[in-house]
């Protein structure tokens, strides 16, 4: 089994810290570069900027598998310079406008320090107080000297953190599946081809994953990702019977969401490696939402896919939390299904 | 037909678990096809060749989608009554009292939350599946297993009943068709789609490798004749319907012309669809590559999305009758 050492912990941290608000995912792009580079056989940008990655498998004709997990996270975009360093912006992705006001943002290439402000307390009207602020009435402050351009992103500017057994970031979703995917090359199973996508532009759409999967043309895929833990207990007392996933029940095996129904073929396969090796897991409720498999599965003549996630609780706020056993529990899941993948998986039967 | 029909209807085949309904099918047109395979999403694709000297043959795409509407478990509670959630075009209204039967064989009776305003509608989460479990442990059950609503077929005489008439009776009128189709100058492609409840997927991913020259999906549509409906005009036993246009799609009006000349030449009864809602496979074949022409005929069909969907059979068979003439003559457009 892998573990998680030292130096994934400081990857981790790094790609977490990183900004890349879609549609501009630079810097967690040249970190992932980086760390592929003297592991792969082939690296490439692609036209919308997603990183792939192909590591050839030995034998004939071995099952192309392709990997996917996207870079981007969601954050603001700058909109209007109102002057005196305050800022209009908007967001990208879906995020609660609730969970805005009086966070601590960064700014742009360089990071600019600033805030998400509202009118004070003595200052609002009674029923200002009663509703949630807009995104439109918010303006991010960087102060008099504070320098930002119309199109610049911003991201919370949360540090990620390690407690205990958990870890805690603003972008566990997803650069907890960019840092599996990494490890994962570091430790490639010879008996397929491995075609890693870090893809860009899912929170708005899946949009880096369905040209990654037309490039790569892959016998089956999986898409890594995160995805909420609506775990907390019910006050009323009454059984929780929506929370999606729980922390520290293991990776997520996807059945079904709003963009795929996952192969069946794939589910029971992970399923049953899980069992075998022992690895905790947990299927994940279907219902809404959607990854990159949605887009993977339709490109060119289809491509049978699975999503698994790591479970986190407080999606696209300014905090995430997961478990690192849960971690560690996706990535042993994944390289133990890798290295007993043949083509027997994709019979009809 | 009628035996066939009542198999292919009885057959367990939720949106994604299409496996038994294209065992069942893949029986049948292997006999009578020049070449049977099945695509990376499950589509069952039955191709018949050209005839010897064919000039000019077209590749055409006639899509059936195999799936059908069903459920799938999100939560098995610890007093063993499963909750859970639609696959495709699930309506709330249809369940409660229904029978539902899981892909393991596990059978259950669909129940609901007591309300205090029993005149509305409860959502699916106040329902529950009860399969007779008295706890978590030992229900047969867990999250992610699906289930297929239950309903034996039902002959009354020219009117069929069935649970899954959408879209059975269609993949039935492409196996006659493929039955009669003694040669043709095409090279046709009758594909048994997967996924077509949840978004058309199964038409998409096939029509892409095929890369039809022309198409048509074969599908039900609705139906304006019992008491109530308004404003459409479509009635069972009147033929066919030659559809003109969907909630995502307009059909290619040469698509349009070649089927209703070939009615008429026929003298097969037909009807002229509009229907404002709802798509078929067609919808995602169109928009693929470069563009396909398109168009869909449509068997009229009441209840749809209920567990008692009504065909009327001259409908059936003059579908059949239709393409079969379509498919054995040219075609310019
Ligand atoms: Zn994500
Ligand atoms: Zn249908």
């Amino acid at each position: 089994m892998l573990s998680i050492d030292k130096q994934q912990f400081k990857l981790l941290e790094k790609l977490c810290n990183a900004m890349s608000v879609s549609g501009d995912e630079g810097e967690v792009r040249r970190i992932v570069l980086e760390e592929v580079k003297p592991y792969a056989d082939e690296v490439k940008v692609d036209a919308l900027g997603s990183v792939l990655v192909l590591k050839k498998g030995s034998g004939k004709n071995p099952l192309k598998v392709m990997l996917d997990c996207h870079m981007d996270e969601v954050g603001f975009m700058i909109v209007h310079d109102d002057k005196d360093g305050f800022f209009e912006f908007e967001s990208v992705g879906g995020i609660d406008p609730r969970h805005l006001v009086g966070k601590q943002v960064i700014v742009g290439k360089d990071h600019v320090a600033g805030v998400i402000g509202a009118k004070p307390i003595h200052l609002a009207s009674r029923s200002e107080l009663s509703s949630a602020v807009s995104v439109d009435s918010m303006r991010i402050d960087l102060g008099p000297e504070g320098k930002a351009k119309i199109g610049d992103r911003a991201t919370f500017a949360t540090k990620f953190k390690r407690v205990g057994p958990s870890i805690m970031s603003k972008a566990i979703d997803n650069r907890i599946g960019v840092a599996i995917l990494i490890e994962l090359l570091k430790h490639a199973p010879k008996n397929v081809e491995l075609c890693l996508a870090f893809s860009v532009q899912e929170e708005i759409g899946l949009r880096g994953a369905k040209v990654a999967a037309h490039y790569f043309e892959p016998d089956l895929a999986i898409a890594v990702d995160s995805t909420p833990a609506r775990d907390l207990p019910d006050y009323e007392g009454n059984e929780n019977i929506s929370y999606n996933t729980k922390l520290g029940f293991g990776p997520a095996i996807y059945v079904a969401n709003s963009s795929t129904i996952d192969d069946p073929r794939l589910v029971r396969f992970l399923e049953d490696i899980a069992i075998k090796e022992k690895i905790q897991y947990q299927f994940r409720q279907p219902g809404g939402g959607g990854t990159d498999a949605g887009a993977i599965q339709k490109t060119r003549a289809g491509v049978p896919v699975v999503s698994v996630s790591v479970p986190h609780r407080y999606t696209h706020s300014p905090i995430s939390v997961s478990r690192v056993d849960d971690w560690k529990n996706t990535l042993n899941l994944l390289h133990s299904a890798l290295k007993k993948m043949t083509r027997d998986l994709l019979v009809h039967k | 037909m009628k035996p066939l029909l009542k198999t292919l209807t009885e057959t367990f085949s939720p949106s994604g678990y299409e496996d038994e309904i294209r065992k069942v099918i893949t029986k049948e047109v292997k006999p009578l096809a020049d070449e049977v395979r099945v695509d990376a999403l499950g589509n069952l694709i039955v191709r018949k060749k050209p005839a010897k000297g064919a000039k000019d043959p077209k590749k055409i795409m006639i899509a059936a989608h195999m799936d059908e509407i069903g459920v799938m478990v999100t939560h098995v509670d610890s007093n063993g009554f499963v909750r859970f959630t639609g696959i495709g075009g699930v309506y709330p209204r249809n369940l409660p009292g229904g029978h539902v039967r899981f892909a393991n064989g596990v059978s259950g009776v669909i129940g609901l939350e007591p309300t205090n305003q029993p005149a509305e509608i409860p959502p699916l989460s106040k329902m529950f599946i009860d399969v007779g479990a008295s706890d978590k442990k030992n229900c047969p059950v867990k999250t992610g297993d699906v289930a297929g609503f239950e309903r034996s077929f039902l002959d009354l005489g020219d009117k069929l009943v069935a649970k899954s008439m959408d879209d059975r009776i269609g993949c039935l009128v492409a196996i006659e068709a493929l039955r009669a189709l003694k040669s043709t100058p095409h090279d046709v492609y009758f594909v048994f789609t997967t996924q077509e409840e949840i978004g058309t997927r199964g038409a998409q991913t096939s029509a892409y490798g095929i890369d039809p020259d022309l198409g048509f999906s074969i599908d039900v549509t609705g139906w304006g004749d019992t008491p109530g409906q308004k404003d459409f005009e479509v009635a069972l036993g009147k033929g066919p319907a030659i559809k003109i246009r969907d909630g995502g799609m307009l059909s290619d009006p040469r698509i349009v012309d070649w089927m209703i000349r070939t009615a008429e030449k026929g003298k097969l009864p037909y009807q002229r669809e509009v229907l404002l809602g709802g798509t078929t496979d067609a919808h995602a074949m169109q928009l693929v590559r470069g563009g396909v022409p398109v168009g869909c005929i449509s068997i009229p069909c009441r209840y749809v999305h209920t567990p008692a969907e009504m065909v009327d059979i001259n409908d059936v068979t003059n579908a059949v009758k239709l393409i079969v003439a379509m498919l054995s003559n040219p075609v310019s457009i």
